[in-house]
């Protein structure tokens, strides 16, 4: 079980937390909360063989928000006194259009989340800045010692402790511990003029010790070094529509740009989601199984409970091709008469509750790696990506490649220069024909940006053939 | 230039009201007195209030005051930066103390310090980036309700919306270094965003696009119903979009895709990727970048501007610099860290977000507008694209290569002749602004960069 979160870490009572919960909760209002939040965020960061950042980041507030029909009233305040509870829940009730007075509400009980996915210790994520010097001072002599062309090593390792508390007008009031960590490396190699880049990184909530665990800190190192040296060879993408073999692990942003942010509630309560009124159709071929997980122990996009006390779950998304479900928070649940999946989030007190994904993978398939890639003449193996993009309404996603080859013949051969995907989320998984043994998650990089909040998530993949996607190269195939 | 207060550092710290100066005066005091050699401080605080309506009515209201503390020290060339939103005396103290530890722990940096006092702003012109008009809730309601209601009584086919947002924004910053600087502004932000959504009447098919308008000034805000008619027909001109042919051909990007490739620039521009050899115009500074006819200038004076200021992150006077001078880059854009490292003054470019050690940032940049209205550029193109949206991260810094998604219409003898998405555009930053063939005269500022309509000679467009 998770710890147990004493109210008074934020300085208020029960007592106060009741009265401002009366005080929003009036007549018209259907659901009002109150979320505490403390948070502090470290970094320390290296370039050209020196340790020379170091920042701290102390944060603390409450966001007070309040729901009536499809309405929410919001505010939020750095001061937790209770005159600035009551300034910030007059605000949220505002939007309600009812006179003031307090109402009645369940006196909150409190409690804590079923499950502990993340038993990390203060101290254990907190270690010794000089500790995190000698790993960032050993990373550069790794990177540096894999090949004398790489000429800088940029490593920056960032940890968050964020303590949360939230208290609803239905009489619950929960608390969770969310640790976050992430090392990540990147790497310039030169050659006769030639400069390439390379990154590599990995995370989760976890602690310190995971890094050092099997020296994994230097591995990070080593693969930011080869994919820099790597790309100094990289010859010009192709360009048009061709099949794409994607590795296991991070190349799962396929998923989270294509297929789960048009899966989120709100979009399809608005019907302004390309997969708007396509639940029970087919979206994909039938080797395709995807969920959204927020329980996985340890990884960075779960969570014991989301932004509004509810436990994670495992979402089906699609089964077997067969679109299956909707992610949600407690307003778009309520308002579609669906289920709380457990995906309400927020990036912080000073932001309103999204539906959001977790971590979102495809299961894995029957197929040989081997056999997938074998399997295509002339196409693309994209192992690495950037970032990525989707319009929800007309469906279109992008996502960029980072570590590319070319395939022919059935072979992997020439590195390609970066190259930037692009397709429709509710067709491309139609042409997903083959579906790996080697489901793998990603190394716990990822951050997906919605509104304006960024949040931590994961995703995962198997070794997928897709049949035909558009190839952004520069070279015509 | 104000004079820093002097105050003994044991008193109660009380930052209501116009005590932000005090404030900061008190905790560089504090600083000094754990060890720090050198030391600033930026003290934020903003209010602000949103509202967003959709198909007529509120769907959400938001309103916030914040406050933020970003403190860095030098301990000799040792340096750590910290940032709270807490402002009691206890935590500040604490704060302090640990900022001060932090610094301790890392290693000597001999290019780390403070700009030179005789660099620090002397004056602090009105920029006219303030306003203190209050638009209460309900004004801002009717106001994104007129918008959106304009949206969709522009077409039958704008059928839904991802609604309206009304948000204004104020804001004060106060720097403060040991030095003896001291400044503070204020500044204010209105915006108005419409987003349409409009269905294909035969095929079902969705197509979203957005307006809006952002001014420092209330009064200066496009009208509701103007936002709200540019939202619905760009929204409405998508419909019936379809993939093309791969080929290479002549690319137009209207100009606010012409502003993120502007942008594009800005941040090779940008002194801390140069000096990491993390950018493709590393070592280009007096080469020719772009064709000779080509200026691109960062204003930090310019009246009214989004990014507008009267000093930098740094405490630096803010200016005019010409970046790209007649298709030579003349200028990188530098703060007092990486101007050292690249044996360079700093630019007065210093951007500082409070919990970060100053970083580079634009003022206002734009690419100087030509003669040649945007129809005349399209009408030069018998076989083309017309960019209007792009998406996707495909830019690599360090090379230039550039490979994004994109959407817009397709050009058959100097006509848009239907819209096109599902494609991507690709080629080369370094080449793409050498290739630029035409510039138009519609340059309008929408935030910190801007740029007119531009013709870039030939590019890869993957389609079918």
């Amino acid at each position: 079980m998770a710890q147990l979160i004493p109210l008074d870490s934020f300085g208020v009572t029960e007592r106060d937390v009741e009265g401002a919960l009366g005080r929003v909760k009036v007549r018209n209002v259907d659901y009002a909360d109150l979320y505490f939040e403390s948070c502090v965020s470290e970094s320390v960061s290296m370039e050209e063989s020196l340790v020379k950042r170091a920042t701290k980041s102390i944060s603390q507030g409450v966001g007070v928000r309040a729901t009536a029909g499809e309405k929410t009233g919001f505010a939020y305040s750095d001061e937790l006194t209770k005159r600035d509870l009551e300034l910030a829940a007059d605000t949220a009730r505002y939007i309600a259009h009812s006179p003031g007075g307090t109402e009645p509400v369940p006196v909150p009980v409190r409690s804590r989340p079923t499950r502990d996915l993340y038993p990390v210790s203060h101290a254990q994520l907190e270690v010794a800045t000089a500790e995190r010097v000698a790993l960032l001072n050993r990373i550069d002599e790794e990177a540096r010692r894999y090949d004398p062309r790489i000429k800088n090593v940029m490593a920056s390792f960032n940890t968050e402790y964020k303590v949360v508390m939230v208290a609803t007008s239905e009489g619950t009031l929960i608390g969770d511990v969310q640790p976050l960590s992430r090392l990540q490396v990147t790497c310039i190699a030169e050659e006769h003029g030639n400069r390439q880049i390379g990154s590599f990184g990995g995370g989760g909530r976890i602690g310190f010790e995971f890094y050092r665990e099997r020296d994994r800190y230097l591995d990070y190192a080593k693969e930011a070094a080869r994919i820099a040296i790597l790309n100094l060879s990289s010859v010009d993408a192709p360009a048009g529509v061709m099949p794409v073999v994607l590795g296991g692990g991070w190349p799962g942003i396929l998923l989270h740009e294509a297929i789960g942010h048009g899966l989120e509630a709100d979009f399809n309560r608005k019907k302004t989601s390309a997969f708007s009124n396509l639940i029970g159709k087919r979206v994909a071929s039938e080797v395709c199984t995807i969920v959204d997980d927020g329980t996985l122990p340890g990884r960075r996009g779960s969570l014991n409970m989301d932004d509004e006390g509810t436990p994670t779950s495992r979402t089906t998304l699609i089964e077997k091709g067969i679109l299956r479900g909707y992610i949600t928070d407690r307003l778009n649940a309520r308002l579609m008469g669906i289920p709380v999946t457990g995906n309400g989030r927020r990036e912080s007190y000073q932001s309103i509750v999204l539906p959001r994904m977790t971590n979102t993978f495809m299961l894995a398939g029957q197929s040989d790696p081997n056999e997938i890639i074998r399997s295509v003449d002339k196409g693309l193996y994209a192992v690495s990506f950037g970032g990525g993009q989707v319009d929800i309404t007309n469906g279109k996603f992008v996502f960029s490649a980072s570590e590319a080859y070319l395939i022919e013949g059935g072979k992997i051969t020439r590195p390609v220069k970066g190259a930037t995907l692009i397709g429709s989320g509710p067709d491309i998984l139609t042409k997903v024909s083959m579906v790996g043994h080697d489901l793998k998650l990603d190394e716990g990089i990822g951050t997906c940006g919605k509104e304006g909040q960024s949040v931590p998530v994961g995703v995962g993949l198997p070794t997928i053939r897709i049949d035909h996607i558009t190839v952004g190269g520069t070279q015509a195939a | 230039m104000k004079q820093m207060h002097t105050q003994k550092p044991d008193r109660a710290i009380q930052p209501a009201g116009g005590h932000l100066v005090q404030l900061a005066s008190d905790v560089l005091a504090m600083a000094k007195k754990d060890g720090a050699t050198e030391a600033d401080v930026v003290v934020a605080d903003g209010e602000n209030l949103s509202v967003q309506v959709r198909l007529g009515a509120v769907d959400r209201l938001t309103k916030a005051r914040e406050k933020r503390l970003g403190l860095r020290v030098f301990v000799g060339k040792r340096s750590a930066t910290t940032s709270t939103s807490d402002f009691s005396s206890e935590s500040l103290r604490r704060l302090v103390s640990e900022t001060c530890t932090l610094a301790r722990a890392v290693v000597e940096d001999s290019m780390s310090g403070l700009p030179q006092p005789e660099q620090l702003a002397q004056e602090q012109p009105d920029l006219d980036i303030y306003d203190d008009t209050k638009v209460d809730a309900e004004r801002q309601i009717e106001l994104a309700k007129r918008a959106e209601s304009a949206a969709m009584a522009t077409d039958e086919r704008i059928a839904n919306s991802e609604g309206a947002d009304f948000d204004s924004s104020w804001g004060r910053v106060v720097l403060g270094n040991s030095h003896g600087f001291i400044g503070e502004y204020r500044s204010s932000s209105y915006s108005l965003a419409v987003s349409p959504v409009a269905v294909d009447p035969v095929s079902g098919t969705m197509q979203r696009d957005a307006w809006y308008d952002v001014q420092r000034k209330f009064i200066k805000l496009e009208t509701p119903e103007a936002i709200g008619i540019e939202a619905a027909k760009r929204t409405v001109r998508r419909l019936g979009a379809r993939k093309i042919a791969t080929k290479r051909v002549p690319v137009v990007f209207d100009r606010e895709t012409a502003g993120s490739l502007l942008g594009n620039l800005c941040s090779a521009a940008s002194g801390y990727g140069l000096y990491k050899g993390a950018s493709y115009l590393a070592g280009q500074l007096g080469h020719q970048v772009a064709p000779n006819w080509i200026t691109v200038v960062d204003d930090g004076r310019m009246l009214g501007g989004l990014g507008s200021r009267p000093f930098d992150g740094e405490g630096l006077p803010t200016r005019k610099n010409t970046i790209v001078d007649k298709g030579t880059l003349a200028s990188y854009l530098l703060d007092t860290y990486s101007g050292k490292k690249l044996g360079l003054p700093s630019t007065g470019n210093a951007s500082r977000s409070v919990g970060e050690s100053p970083s580079v940032g634009p003022t206002n940049f734009y690419l100087v507008p030509g003669t040649t209205p945007a129809e005349d550029i399209i009408r030069s193109v018998k076989d083309g694209l017309y960019v209007t949206e792009l998406i996707g991260f495909g830019i690599n810094m360090v090379t230039g290569d550039y490979s994004r998604g994109a959407g817009g219409y397709w050009i058959e003898n100097g006509q848009l002749a239907y819209p096109v998405e599902e494609i991507t555009i690709a080629g080369n930053l370094k080449r793409m602004f050498m290739d630029i063939e035409s510039v138009g005269s519609d340059l309008v500022f929408r935030g910190r960069i801007a740029s007119p309509t531009l013709k870039i000679t030939e590019m890869m467009v993957a389609g079918n």
